[in-house]
């Protein structure tokens, strides 16, 4: 229990980080779990006159898992390019997908590194995954704007 | 002038009597995470004895062969025991033979229905048909508790045919407003589609009050039985409904086969949903012409294995005896609402302490989703339902997105639901529940 639900992961799923939809998003995603009703609305927000991400704001609900995800995720985010971030995006979906064997790196992850046990849990790689897929749709649609 | 017994409440079960019909579930006797299995999921699908494995085994064995074609002994030998199966669950709920249609599951013989009336609408079934088209303006009433297998199907036939669909909403305990019910039952209702008991409240709905209404105005009565055929003894005949449907996997029977009980007038008026071999009369190049019920509606291969474990399955509900074991869950029920009642930042679901329910409830953790609930108790090998149940329209009425469900069975021990209250309250500690 402890190697899913990590500190970092029951703290913010309490204080969420990045909660909370701006006006004049580069681009916005809406995802829902079917099995579970989970939803988040999650917007890639660019730095004025620049290809960085200034900021990833997100509002939802689901269980301590999806919500302390979109947080990790949120903090990953400013700074990097869209490019960058979607490459980040696949190597998290890596080692969500590994079944225990790959574990997340940290250099390019960041605290995301805490949801590497979900990995050992098949039914809630989906939850984990939830901001950082409608992160990766954000990404195309501000690409194709 | 003779003296008769008053009449009293069947025998619950004794936990030694429990202690002995468990050891006829292999499944029971594994372990999860290095503890002993507390299946708390019954509800979503039942385990199975090993009688009825064994059953489904040695017919494969043993009997195996395709049913109603080949004159070989195998052919008639499996025909038989078919038939044989259909008549005893047909018993088994108060129906007669030429009653019971099989089909895959219980959506699938809602489908059915729905389906059917969709094809009579369409012109198919000749002048027997004409009681069951429908026109724009007309009704189909359902309720706002319905598992979406019996709302899904109506919704898509109202939208092929310009019927509107209608709830009855329920009140905050749970149960219907039958005030409502009255209300919106009227002469343009042509179809009422209800569920006996409920997969998430637990409440039992008042059928004959709910069928009275409906004959009151003309209108067919549609009942999901899922959740009382395998709880409750069930009396279709007496219950005077149209048309009803059941899974055998929640009733100790295999996946794959489920049951729809049709009056036979009905039955043998509708015109089929799934065509093909095994269902006709004659056939030429341009069209053909149907069995009567039940095979009009059992297009293709049949179920053979399935349908001989469920008769397995009836035969084993029939030997512990179905009113011992709704009793035995009467007091499941009870005990998971007290117990739920006492941990804080606990909410259930549906009647309360002392109301009617059958043995499952579901609740709310304030500031917890159930995905993390069910997490926690899985490392404590409890297996609990968790997410909306097949009722998004239901959580949103009870302003939940999601819940979590135990939902026990004649297997199903007192102390079992000791071990989920404790680990439940453990979990509400875990995660910080402030209440």
């Amino acid at each position: 229990m402890e190697s899913l639900y990590q500190e970092v992961i029951l703290d913010l799923s309490r204080r969420p980080h990045g909660r909370g939809l701006e006006d004049h998003a580069a681009a916005e995603s809406h995802q829902i779990n079917p099995t579970c009703g989970d939803e988040i609305t999650l917007q890639l927000h660019l730095e004025p006159g620049t290809d960085r991400i200034r900021a990833i704001r997100w509002e939802g609900h689901g269980c301590a898992i999806s919500q302390a995800s979109a947080s990790l995720f949120s903090d990953l985010a400013p700074g990097l390019t869209p490019a960058d971030l979607a490459a980040r995006i696949e190597l998290f979906r890596v080692a969500m997908r590994s079944r225990g064997t790959i574990e997340p790196d940290e250099e390019l992850l960041g605290d995301a590194v805490a949801l590497g046990g979900v990995s050992r849990y098949a039914a809630r790689v989906k939850c984990a995954m939830l901001a950082w897929v409608a992160g990766e749709q954000a990404i195309i649609l501000a690409a194709a704007a | 002038m003779p003296t008769f017994p008053a009449l009293t409440s069947p025998r619950t079960l004794t936990s030694s009597e429990i202690a002995a019909l468990r050891a006829d579930f292999p499944i029971l006797h594994r372990e999860v995470n290095g503890r002993p299995l507390v299946y708390l999921d019954s509800g979503a699908t039942s385990q199975k004895p090993r009688s009825v494995i064994e059953v489904e085994r040695e017919y494969y064995e043993r009997e195996n062969a395709a049913v109603h074609r080949g004159a070989h002994t195998l052919a008639a030998l499996a025909t038989e025991r078919f038939e044989d199966a259909r008549a005893t669950v047909a018993r088994f709920v108060g129906a007669r033979e030429d009653e019971i249609v099989w089909t895959s599951n219980a959506t699938e013989a809602l489908n059915l229905v729905a389906y059917a009336i969709g094809n009579a609408t369409a012109g198919r079934g000749g002048p027997a048909a004409e009681r069951f088209r429908l026109a724009s303006g007309d009704e189909i009433v359902v309720t706002e508790m319905e598992h979406h297998a019996n709302l899904v199907p109506w919704q898509e036939l109202a939208a092929r045919t310009g019927a509107v669909l209608r709830f009855i909403p329920i009140s905050a305990d749970g149960t219907l407003r039958m005030d409502e019910a009255a209300r919106l039952i009227t002469s343009r209702t042509r179809i009422l589609a209800f569920t006996h008991v409920s997969n998430v409240l637990g409440v039992i709905n008042p059928v004959q009050e709910l069928v009275a209404l409906a004959r009151s105005v003309g209108a067919l009565t549609v009942l999901d039985a899922c959740q009382s055929a395998p709880h409750l003894p069930l009396d279709l005949a007496a219950l005077d409904v149209d048309f009803a449907a059941f899974s055998g996997h929640k009733m100790l029977g295999p996946t794959g086969i489920g049951v729809l009980f049709g009056r036979s007038e009905l039955l043998n008026a509708l015109p089929p949903f799934l065509t093909g071999g095994s269902m006709i009369t004659t056939v030429t190049m341009d069209s053909a012409e149907y069995l009567p019920s039940p095979h009009r509606f059992e297009a293709g291969t049949q179920r053979v294995s399935q349908a001989i474990a469920l008769a397995s399955a009836v035969d084993y509900l029939d030997h512990i005896g179905i009113d011992r074991i709704a009793q035995h869950e009467a007091t499941l029920g009870q005990h998971l609402v007290v117990g739920l009642n006492e941990i804080p930042g606990v909410t259930v679901l549906g009647p309360g302490i002392g109301q009617a329910r059958v043995g499952l409830a579901s609740f709310d953790v304030e500031g917890v989703h159930s995905h993390d609930i069910g997490q926690f108790l899985d490392d404590r090998s409890i297996a609990v339902r968790v997410g909306h149940h097949c009722t998004q329209p239901l959580h949103r009425r009870l302003g939940v997105t999601s819940s979590t469900r135990a939902s026990g069975y004649l297997y199903t021990t007192e102390n079992e639901i000791d071990d989920f209250l404790n680990a439940l309250a453990d979990a509400t500690k875990f995660f910080g529940v402030n209440a």
